[in-house]
């Protein structure tokens, strides 16, 4: 049983399960929306007094941190005892055009699972300019961007295309603008650094 | 002890994360690329069952835990909210390879450098709500 459910899910066996999440959560008489939890986290640490933005009873989000804790919990439970044998098998044809960038692919697990270029992501890389950038900046924009959207991929391109919500359908035309912008504009520029 | 179910969730979610390869950084490289329909898939069997689930919740008037009728909000009608925000969310999810969700599992991966993009994303958002009444809705 542990060996079938360590293997890779098939998307379809994974977006089922997403929205399994989210029928769970609307059954516990709540919505499946991952990035208010930056906005609770900024009212517990007393932005609620310098800006109204933050100054609500962060308690009624008081679920979704737990939430988040328990995703932590799950992304350690599945990172030991659900670990895949091999790294993530992307296309080859992703692994060219990032070769082209200077970024390697792992091909044992020993070199990494697969979930980050380790090559740019780790604390030395925050002495250097391309490091800053892809790190806080794309940090930032994340937190930034996703609050003034009112929602992230959770919130919008799942809760909220399913509710058929057309604001969610700008916000996911949104996630792709700047997605596509910054993988093919600016990822040439950013990693030329 | 109310909120330990949604710790359980939260768990299910962490594993579901991981195991459809959604926090891979390669994943979303690829689905900005257009080289793979692995993201697509993903994303469009949740959709598409989620709109089953909302259709078939107001359907049959389905009551949640505590037995209310379950109800939707509707998302506000701030277009040029939705569409530069998910802009700028969309360049921060290309740069990172995370969207907020598996940030957190990423974190529960033992990938600490995470916690920096975490911190930054507080700081965009403390931004966002200091120049909230400033921007375009």
């Amino acid at each position: 049983m542990i060996e079938f459910i360590s293997q890779p899910w098939h998307w379809s066996i994974s977006g089922a399960m997403i929205s399994l999440v989210m029928l769970l959560l609307i059954y516990l008489g709540q919505k499946f929306g991952v990035s208010s939890s930056f906005q609770a986290m900024c009212s517990i640490g007393g932005a609620g007094s310098r800006f109204d933005y933050f100054n609500y009873d962060w308690k009624k989000h008081d679920w979704l941190l737990v939430f988040v804790l328990g995703s932590i919990i799950g992304g350690g439970i599945a990172s030991t005892l659900l670990a895949s044998p091999d790294p993530v098998q992307i296309s080859a044809a992703t692994i060219n055009d990032l070769s082209a960038l200077g970024i390697t692919y792992p091909t044992t697990n020993a070199a990494g699972a697969g979930f980050l270029p380790l090559d740019v992501f780790n604390f030395e890389a925050l002495k250097l300019l391309q490091g800053i950038i892809l790190i806080v900046l794309g940090g930032f924009f994340i937190g930034f961007g996703t609050r003034y959207a009112g929602g992230c991929t959770s919130g919008h391109a799942i809760t909220g295309l399913s509710n058929l919500q057309l604001p969610s359908l700008v916000a996911v035309i949104g996630f792709f603008i700047g997605g596509l912008v910054m993988t093919h504009l600016l990822f040439p520029i950013i990693f030329s650094l | 002890m109310k909120l330990f179910k949604f710790l359980l969730v939260g768990i299910l979610f962490g594993i579901v994360m991981t195991k459809s390869e959604a926090i891979s950084w390669f994943r979303i490289q690829e689905m900005f690329r257009f080289q793979s329909f692995h993201m697509y898939g993903i994303i469009g069997v949740a959709v598409v069952m989620g709109a089953l689930m909302h259709f078939l919740i107001k359907k049959y008037d389905v009551k949640n835990m505590f037995g209310d009728v379950i109800q939707f909000q509707d998302k506000p009608k701030t277009y040029k909210a939705s569409l530069f925000g998910g802009t700028i969310f969309g360049l921060g999810w290309a740069m990172t390879g995370a969207c907020p969700g598996p940030l957190y599992v990423l974190v529960g991966h033992g990938y600490w450098i995470i916690l920096i993009v975490i911190l930054s994303a507080l700081v965009g958002t403390f931004v966002y709500g200091a120049l909230r009444s400033k921007l375009p809705h």
